[in-house]
């Protein structure tokens, strides 16, 4: 290094190009456009394009009544929709000061717990095909079925439910529901450990996820995150346990938390955090008392069709509720709730008439994205794959 | 937990150290007023001081907001100073939230809470983007959900619903073409202010009036 190298002319050439990552690519769950300037095969910046799926959720939900704004919330995060109902649900329930009756809060309770582990079955089996494993996808998507039997039962409709409701829920659990849920809640701890097998010690699998997209807790905590990526990275905070919503103070269960933050972690959480759940299924099942599902104010509930067919009182409110909607009073509220991605809050601002003044979504995916630039900085090219699969980002809420 | 020392001083029953919480986030610099709705604490700021406002509530131990969950505007046409910028903030060691609110128009930017919490470069854009609110100090202020080559700020009230231009692929020209809206039926909006008992009292309704919330 001593000697001065003699002034020459010489060309060097850069190894550096941008390459377009999506919008429309299997990796990147959804219509996800990520700018990648590489050098070589390392990634030296990414830059998220979000929004082609951008909706205008919320500018839709300002011209609607507090009832049509529910169904809007199935479709932003359509992997958990009812989740996210959940969080609408209570906002307008803590605007309105009603309280769901304790069979109301136990159904939600379960159906939140059911949609947890089907996002959490999609999210690890199509993060493990992300990286190279395609059986855990053809095991996974048996069982969301059998789950997604249960959403049918209970709502009607397999992915975009309208069952929670500010005040309860839509309607009761047929008849038998219960016991099928009981079945596979025993069955269904099999079928994690095959899934266990094949990935946990799964050598590629370790290959292509341990030290990868290593995020510390305090990066965690200055990027906004929530939910498995937050507790991966060592932060044992879950809204469930933190500041309970509905029964979930009166369940037990335990909050996984992992310790290196990187994309083995987050999926180890995930898959523990599904053994909870079927323990919270259990525990709902066994806990859950007949009783009322809504509450029984006329003023926000509408009443049973054999009600309306004898009592015009009963037909009167029916109409009004589905045509002018309930007066929900002025005020704000920034409800939030664990959704399987993580903290999903609606901040709710009313203006006294029946329909939202603003309804600010807060997509947990939105927080995990932004960060993708700083996680994969010097990662390989398909490690961004990896670390994309292992935020769990669904487009429909990030782009709202 | 052999040493069970009674502590001198008894902590507060909860109310008293909610209205304790609200008093010392009322002393911090910048704050104009507090309000606690619906077990909620909400802060009103000044839009200059809301930086330093940021650091204190992140770095004083007694608030450890080390989270920003969430940044969005609220539009209020009505106002002298339209836009409402609204922060919400947790604290993951404390376990607690709290609100933080200032406002804005059209052409004055607020100070960027980037340096407090990185994350909020895209909340911030998002609220550029949705309601054309200026941030002053952050470097990236681009576009984030709408289209490329968007015009106008959407969320605005008066943004139309329907919005002003509509995309559809032309077949003779091969390319995607920008036009304006063409409802094929009137946009309807109805006015749902009836003297039903709701939660709004008419003029000449106030006998039937209910307080339902506190019910």
């Amino acid at each position: 290094m001593s000697e001065v190298l003699p002034p020459t002319k010489r060309s060097v050439e850069i190894d550096s190009h941008s390459i377009n990552f999506g919008p429309q690519h299997p990796a990147a769950h959804g219509v996800l456009r990520l700018i990648l300037e590489l050098d070589g095969e390392i990634v030296e910046r990414a830059d998220p394009h979000i929004g082609l799926l951008h909706r205008g959720t919320e500018k839709l939900i300002e011209y609607k009544t507090y009832m049509q704004a529910v169904p809007y919330f199935d479709r932003l995060d359509y992997v958990s929709p009812m989740c996210e109902e959940h969080a609408f649900a209570l906002a307008v329930e803590k605007l309105l000061g009603i309280t769901v009756p304790d069979r109301g809060q136990w159904i939600r309770v379960l159906f939140a717990e059911i949609t947890r582990v089907l996002n959490h079955l999609l999210n690890l089996t199509t993060y493990a095909l992300d990286v190279g494993a395609i059986t855990p996808a053809l095991w996974g998507f048996e069982e969301r079925e059998k789950l997604m039997e249960f959403h049918e039962a209970a709502s009607g409709a397999r992915l975009h439910a309208n069952y929670f409701r500010p005040g309860g829920v839509a309607k009761d659990l047929p008849a038998g529901l219960t016991d099928k849920i009981a079945a596979w809640a025993e069955k269904f701890p099999k079928f994690l450990d095959d899934l266990e097998q094949l990935l946990t010690e799964n050598r590629i699998w370790r290959q292509r996820t341990v030290d990868i997209g290593v995020f510390s807790a305090e990066q965690a905590l200055a990027w906004g995150f929530s939910g498995p990526p937050l507790r991966a990275s060592g932060v044992p905070w879950d809204l469930r346990r933190s500041q309970p919503y509905d029964k979930y103070a009166e369940v037990d269960f335990q909050v996984p938390v992992g310790r290196n933050g990187d994309c083995f972690d987050r999926y180890l959480v995930r898959l523990a955090e599904t053994r909870e759940s079927v323990k919270i299924v259990k525990q709902c099942l066994a806990k859950m008392q007949p009783g009322p599902i809504k509450v029984q104010d006329r003023k926000f509930s509408p009443p049973t069709r054999g009600e309306m067919k004898r009592s015009m009182e009963a037909l009167i409110h029916h109409f009004k509720l589905y045509t002018e909607g309930y007066h929900v009073p002025a005020g704000e509220t920034y409800t939030a709730v664990e959704s399987p991605k993580g903290e999903f809050g609606v901040y709710l601002v009313a203006d006294g008439t029946n329909k939202p003044y603003r309804c600010k979504i807060r997509s947990t995916g939105f927080a995990f994205l932004q960060a993708v630039d700083v996680m994969s900085k010097r990662h390989m090219l398909a490690d961004v794959c990896a670390i994309i699969g292992s935020l769990d980002v669904v487009f429909g809420e990030i782009d709202r | 937990m052999a040493e069970q020392t009674a502590p001198v001083e008894v902590p507060p029953p909860a109310p008293t150290a909610a209205e304790l919480f609200a008093a010392a986030v009322a002393t911090l610099p910048g704050a104009i007023g507090t309000r606690w709705q619906h077990g909620e604490l909400t802060v009103d700021a000044t839009r200059q001081s809301i930086v330093p406002l940021c650091m204190a509530l992140r770095d004083d131990p007694r608030f450890a907001f080390e989270q920003m969950m969430d940044l969005c505007g609220v539009d209020w046409p009505e106002r002298a100073e339209r836009f409402e910028v609204v922060y919400n903030l947790l604290s993951v060691s404390l376990n607690h939230r709290i609100r933080v609110v200032v406002t804005t128009d059209e052409t004055t930017p607020v100070p960027s809470v980037l340096d407090v919490w990185p994350a909020a470069t895209w909340w911030e854009r998002e609220a550029w983007d949705l309601f054309g609110i200026i941030f002053s100090g952050q470097p990236d202020l681009r576009r984030i959900l709408t289209d490329y080559g968007f015009e106008g700020h959407p969320l605005r009230k008066d943004f139309p619903l329907t919005g002003y231009v509509e995309v559809r692929y032309d077949e003779d020209r091969k390319m995607v073409v920008y036009e304006p809206v063409k409802l094929t039926q009137d946009f309807r909006s109805f006015d749902f202010l009836s003297p039903w008992e709701a939660m709004t009292t008419l003029p000449g309704d106030e006998k039937v009036f209910t307080d339902r919330a506190k019910s």
